[in-house]
Parts: C-alpha cells; sequence; structure tokens
C-alpha cells in the first residue's frame, strides 16, 4: 500500500484514468467501479482506503501532535512567541544544531512534587478503579442476570447520565457535598454537625467513581450476559454452593470485562484534571492538576510536555501490562 | 433388540410388586406461569436401572430431569431420592449429578481440573483426587487429554470428559440430558454401547432424556414416554414397541399402520373389528375391553404383516386384505412396500429379503394380498 505521494491525492487523478478506461472499455463502467479501478492505477484497493482514512487521521491528529509535545519537552522555558527554545539552531557555519534540553525530565524526579503527583494520581485512579469494580459488578451481574424486558431499560438508565454534560453533573455533585449541601442539611436534621467533604480526597472518589461507573458496567455486563447459565449449573451440581461457584467460575470467565472495565475507569481518572478541581482540596494532588499550573500558571511549555510525556509512560506501562494479562486470559479458553 | 440380558433378564425389580424404588416422583406438577411444563407425574426408578424418558420437544421430559437435579422445584408433588425428600434441597446438596445437553464444562479450566472440580468441593486429599481423575480419564480412554482445555477436544472427548465429570463424585443417580445429541450418527452408535458398559461397570442409576426413540430402545431398561407434560407410556423396550397402550405412543415409536374399527364381537377370548379403511374384519384372538358397537384403533407394525400373490388361507373369514403396490423402498436386508388397499388407504408391509437378488419379488403395480396373525396387532382404545 502506498501511503505517499499520488495516494494522498486520489481526487484530480481518478477522473481522468476513469474517463480514458470509458473510453477502450465498450460496456459503461458503472461510477464506483471507475472510482475503483482509478484507486486500483495508482495502487489503492478499498480495503487499503478503510485502513487509510484512519491511519490518516490518527496521525494529523494524533501522532503529529504527540511529536510536537515530545520536541517540546526536550525545550527550555524562554520568553517570546512560542514560550520555548528552538530545537534546531543555524549555525553560522552553515551547520545545524540539534539542541536536546533534558533538564525538565530530570526535574521530575528531583521536585519531589511531581513524584508525589505521580503516586498520588495513581493512587487515586487506583482506589476510584477497585471502588468502581465493587459498585459495577453486582449492578452489571443485577442486569445480566434480569428478565429481557427489564434488561435494555436498566442500561438505559446506566448510559443515561451522559445525556447531560459531564461538567454539569461534577458541579451538580458539589451541591450535593458543600458545607451546606442537601447531604449535611439531611443530616443536620438530625442534629449532627456539618461534615466536610468538598476540597477532600473522598469528594475526588466520589466524583470519579460516579463519573467512569458506566465504562465498567458496560464491559462488565457484556461478558456476564454471555455467561453460559449451564455453566453455573453445572457448577452447583457438582456441589459448589453459590458463592465458591462465584469465586470458581464467574469470576475467572468474566476477567475480560473486569480488565477491560477496569483499563477504561483507571486511564482516564489517572489524568483526571476536571474532578479534582473542582471537588479536590489544595491537598488533592493529581498530575492533571499540576500540568495545568505549570502550562497556564507558570507558563513553563517544556515542563508541562515532559509532565504530560512522563504520564503517558506511566499509563501506557500499565494498559500494555493488561493487555498482555487479557490475551493470556483469551488465549487460556 | 439390543438388550444387555445380564440386566433385563436377570433383575427387573419394577416386576416385583415388594421392591423399593430408588427414585420416587409422586403427582409431580411443574407450572411455569400458567402452562404445565409437567402434569401430574408419578413414577418409580430402580437401583441400577437406565431408565430412559422419551419425548418429543415440549414434552417435559427435560423440566422433569432438571427437577431431579434441582435446579427447578416442583410446582406440587414430592420427589424421593433414596428414601429422602428432596423438596427445597438446593442441586449442591444433593446425591444427584448431572451430564448437560451442551456439556457445560469449563472453558478455563483443563480436562483435569473439570474432572477434578466435583472432588475439591468434597475437600478429598489432593492425592486420592488424582488418582480418582487418572482412574476416570482412563474409564472414558482420555488417558493423555488431562492437560488439554476443553476447546481442544473434538465433540466425542468433550462428552466422554462430560460423563467422567459427572461420575467424578460417585453419584448414585446420574442424569443424562440428550447425553448423544450433539454427536454424529456414528460416534452416537459407538457411544451408545460404552455408556451401557460403563452404566453397568459402575452400576450407577441412569435417568437420560433423549427424543431420539433408537437411542432409547438401545439403552434403556425401561422407558418412560411423555407426551405434553404427562407419562405416556412407561415400560420395557419390547413393551413400549410391541404393547404400546394408546395412539401417542404407537405412533411416536417406530413406524405403524393404524386404522380406525367398529366392534362387532365381543367375546372373552376373541374380538371381531370391522374396518372400513382396511376391507376386511380384523380377528384379534384375545379379550379387549371393550364394548360392541364400540370405535376403536388397530394398530400393527410393518414388519407384522406378510404380503402375498395368491390369497391366503384366511381361518376366521378375517385378517386378509388386498391392494396394489404403489413404492417400493429397498433397505437391503428388507424392502418397504407401500400398498394402497382398495378402499385408498395407504398402509406399509415390510418383508426380509430373504433371497439373494431375488428375481420373483413383488414389484410395482403388482395386486397383493396382505395377511397378519391372530395376535399381530395391537387395539387400541385411547
Amino acid at each position: 500500500m502506498s501511503i505517499h505521494g499520488p495516494a494522498l491525492h486520489p481526487g484530480p487523478v481518478e477522473p481522468e484514468k476513469a474517463a480514458s478506461r470509458r473510453e477502450d472499455a465498450p460496456p459503461p463502467p458503472r461510477p464506483w467501479t471507475m472510482i475503483e479501478r482509478g484507486l486500483a492505477a495508482v495502487g489503492l484497493s478499498g480495503k487499503a482506503l478503510v485502513i487509510f482514512a484512519p491511519a490518516l487521521w490518527l496521525t494529523l491528529f494524533f501522532l503529529v501532535p504527540l511529536a510536537v509535545v515530545l520536541q517540546i519537552s526536550f525545550s527550555i522555558k524562554e520568553f517570546g512567541r512560542p514560550p520555548y527554545s528552538d530545537m534546531l539552531s543555524f549555525a553560522e557555519d552553515g551547520t545545524v544544531q540539534m539542541t536536546l534540553h533534558l533538564s525538565n525530565y530530570m526535574r521530575l524526579f528531583q521536585d519531589s512534587l511531581y513524584v508525589s503527583a505521580y503516586f498520588s494520581s495513581i493512587r487515586i485512579a487506583l482506589i476510584s478503579t477497585l471502588i468502581a469494580l465493587l459498585i459495577g459488578y453486582p449492578m452489571a451481574y443485577a442486569i445480566a442476570r434480569a428478565p429481557d424486558r427489564w434488561r435494555n431499560i436498566l442500561l438505559m438508565l446506566v448510559i443515561l447520565p451522559f445525556w447531560t454534560s459531564f461538567l454539569l453533573r461534577v458541579y451538580a455533585l458539589s451541591t450535593f457535598m458543600r458545607g451546606n449541601g442537601v447531604i449535611n442539611n439531611f443530616l443536620g436534621l438530625f442534629g449532627i454537625p456539618p461534615i466536610q467533604m468538598m476540597q477532600t480526597d473522598f469528594a475526588v472518589y466520589v466524583g470519579i467513581v460516579y463519573t467512569y461507573l458506566p465504562f465498567m458496567i458496560l464491559p462488565l455486563y457484556t461478558t456476564l450476559v454471555k455467561l453460559d447459565g449451564a455453566l453455573l449449573e453445572a457448577s452447583a451440581d457438582l456441589g459448589a454452593r453459590p458463592w465458591r461457584t462465584f469465586v470458581s467460575i464467574t469470576l475467572p470467565l468474566s476477567m475480560p470485562g473486569i480488565i477491560a472495565g477496569s483499563m477504561l475507569v483507571f486511564i482516564p481518572a489517572i489524568g483526571e484534571f476536571v474532578i479534582p478541581s473542582l471537588l479536590g482540596g489544595p491537598g488533592t494532588l493529581m498530575i492533571g492538576r499540576v500540568l495545568w499550573d505549570e502550562f497556564f500558571a507558570n507558563t513553563n511549555w517544556p515542563r508541562a510536555a515532559a509532565v504530560a510525556i512522563a504520564m503517558l509512560v506511566v499509563v501506557v506501562v500499565p494498559i500494555m501490562l493488561m493487555q498482555r494479562a487479557q490475551s493470556a486470559v483469551v488465549e487460556r479458553r | 433388540m439390543a438388550r444387555k440380558p445380564e440386566i433385563a433378564a436377570d433383575t427387573r425389580p419394577w416386576r416385583d410388586p415388594s421392591a423399593k424404588p430408588f427414585v420416587r416422583i409422586r403427582d409431580v406438577t411443574k407450572k411455569f406461569g400458567d402452562v404445565a411444563a409437567v402434569w401430574n407425574v408419578s413414577l418409580d426408578i430402580y437401583r441400577t436401572e437406565l431408565f430412559c424418558l422419551l419425548g418429543g420437544s415440549g414434552s417435559g421430559k427435560s423440566t422433569l430431569l432438571r427437577m431431579l437435579a434441582g435446579f427447578e422445584e416442583p410446582t406440587s408433588g414430592t420427589i424421593e431420592i433414596d428414601g429422602q425428600d428432596m423438596s427445597g434441597v438446593p442441586p449442591y446438596n444433593r446425591p444427584v449429578n448431572m451430564m448437560f445437553q451442551s456439556y457445560a464444562l469449563f472453558p478455563h479450566m483443563s480436562v483435569e481440573q473439570n474432572i477434578a472440580y466435583g472432588l475439591k468441593r468434597d475437600r478429598l486429599p489432593r492425592g486420592e483426587i488424582n488418582d480418582r481423575v487418572a482412574e476416570l480419564l482412563s474409564l472414558v480412554k482420555l488417558e493423555d487429554y488431562g492437560p488439554r482445555k476443553p476447546h481442544q477436544l473434538s465433540g466425542g472427548q468433550r462428552q466422554r470428559v462430560a460423563l467422567a465429570r459427572a461420575l467424578a463424585k460417585r453419584p448414585k443417580l446420574l442424569l443424562l440430558d440428550e447425553p448423544l445429541g450433539a454427536l454424529d450418527k456414528k460416534l452416537r452408535e459407538e457411544t451408545q454401547f460404552e455408556l451401557v458398559k460403563i452404566q453397568e461397570s459402575l452400576g450407577v442409576t441412569f435417568i437420560v432424556v433423549t427424543h431420539d426413540q433408537e437411542e432409547a430402545m438401545t439403552l434403556a431398561t425401561r422407558i418412560g414416554v411423555m407426551n405434553q407434560g404427562e407419562i405416556a407410556m412407561i415400560g420395557e423396550p419390547t413393551d413400549i414397541y410391541e404393547f404400546p397402550n394408546s395412539r401417542f405412543v404407537a405412533g411416536f415409536i417406530g413406524s405403524v399402520n393404524m386404522v380406525e374399527g367398529v366392534v362387532t364381537e365381543d367375546e372373552p377370548d376373541h374380538v371381531r373389528i370391522r374396518s372400513a379403511e382396511l376391507g376386511c374384519d380384523i380377528y384379534v384372538a384375545h379379550g379387549v375391553d371393550c364394548a360392541p358397537d364400540q370405535i376403536l384403533w388397530w394398530a400393527i407394525r410393518p414388519e407384522k404383516m406378510q404380503l402375498s400373490r395368491e390369497k391366503p388361507e384366511a381361518s376366521h373369514d378375517a385378517n386378509v386384505t388386498s391392494g396394489v403396490v404403489e413404492e417400493i423402498g429397498y433397505l437391503g436386508d428388507m424392502s418397504v412396500y407401500q400398498i394402497a388397499l382398495d378402499s385408498g388407504k395407504r398402509i406399509r408391509v415390510s418383508q426380509t429379503n430373504t433371497v439373494r437378488g431375488n428375481p420373483d419379488a413383488i414389484t410395482w403395480e403388482e395386486k397383493v394380498y396382505v395377511s397378519w396373525g391372530d395376535n399381530a396387532g395391537s387395539v387400541l382404545t385411547v
């Protein structure tokens, strides 16, 4: 498959080709046959095109920006526009100099702020994922075992919150947890003094779990609904009590769903910015907020870029480990 | 029929009225909503029997089996296994194991782990579990397949693993739901005899659910024919085939010619039935519980009738009719003739091909006489 050159501009090439073919071929080909032939003439099949389109999209809007961020992370802060040093500089003797500043990365290890922010992010993401799993699994199980006519309604209820803006929902949570919010007012009726919930890690956990719970439930549901009821009956028949059946049969067979759901919660949670800034307090240290501060408060683009790249590495490693675990589970079947 | 003499001839506890049944099903009804899947079934099954529940889809045979396993509770009635009332006893506390139609092998466990699953639940010591697993693997001839996963096995191998797993806990009663249903014909025939052999060598009581009458005839010591949630007939394979108690049973098992008739003579030692469909009288050499002028049905198997070109001697001026050969199905060992009687009724007669390449065989469009013995058919009132 050729990605370069003419393939990038198939438009102007194909009508000419198609037109020339129409002259020598007696039966008039249909439009899509002509397009297909035109593409084939420049070495593109329909299959290649289907792969090519998203590849192009990802290259333009993911790989290229990532490369730019990577490049910025190797520069240093400067005053001006853009606010970072150039990577390439032209010396007077005609040589090109490439300057890679590693100071940003070294700084990440030297300043305890970043290290503790990473650890705190991972901790918050891990705990949130675990809570989401503990809440989501029974819900997914119940939906998967519900009668057919209820199942779609219940699934709808899980997805329903997505129809409201994410920002709005997180903000609405704060009205519940505020000092004079719904919960504290209710507790006040019984003479219980207000509890500090906002600006704590607790509020962040509530926010993350609440927001990402559907991402946990949906993959769990898809694996649990496919679980063959006869396997559970066979387990019971062989003398396993319900809990034993759950541990030995249901849980291992729903592992792909657990892994997929956990990844879908853990990965966005680790870089979460909105929830800790709206619900968390000054003590809630998360890498998303550090990144924001570097970028906007300190205008230190290179440092922010280094933080982002380091976070990518921190996230990519667990993803790869999990994917390996998942393919191992699939293979074991 | 292929039947194992050591069981059928030597021990037939169901013929002994004082024998204590191993499984007692009493007036069991199971309703799903308003629909009764099983209706008022009573059934006794004896130790070391291989009992077949035979019926079409929706006959309630699987529901009955699931109630024995404990997956469904009867709406009314009681089930006793080995003298113990099973109502409210969950599946994991019953002395019963089941082999599932889909086999239900645990896909994430190896063959060994599948077989050991039930033993582990009994908290047997590891060494004993390993011995038992090895023993079972050799019983089903899968010694080398222990570490494999179910998806690496063929259909027949999976079937044997499922059997080994169900037998692992040495249950007193083994329930088998269409055990051979997923196998192809050749494998099914081989496995049938293997299943009987295993059942006899272990002395376990088997209850097999099947829709395949041939399978039921081959396997069973007794068959319970089910129809629309009710037991239509219980009996040994020969009883079911030769002495059906109803038109349903006669028609369900094997092929049969059935005609309607009117009782003209009702004596204690014989009955005469006039059948317009057959175009002759039927003389039955035994008494039947019926009344003169009663309309009833008479059923006869194709192999119980004879064909001839000459009119045979009719002893009671009955049991002979005539017709024209319409179709011949040559099956090698025998031929099936479809005869159009003078009344327009079509009957099937099968004749053993005793002469090799018989040039004088009855052929198409020939007028033939069909005759049968005094006791060849069954008189059915329901």
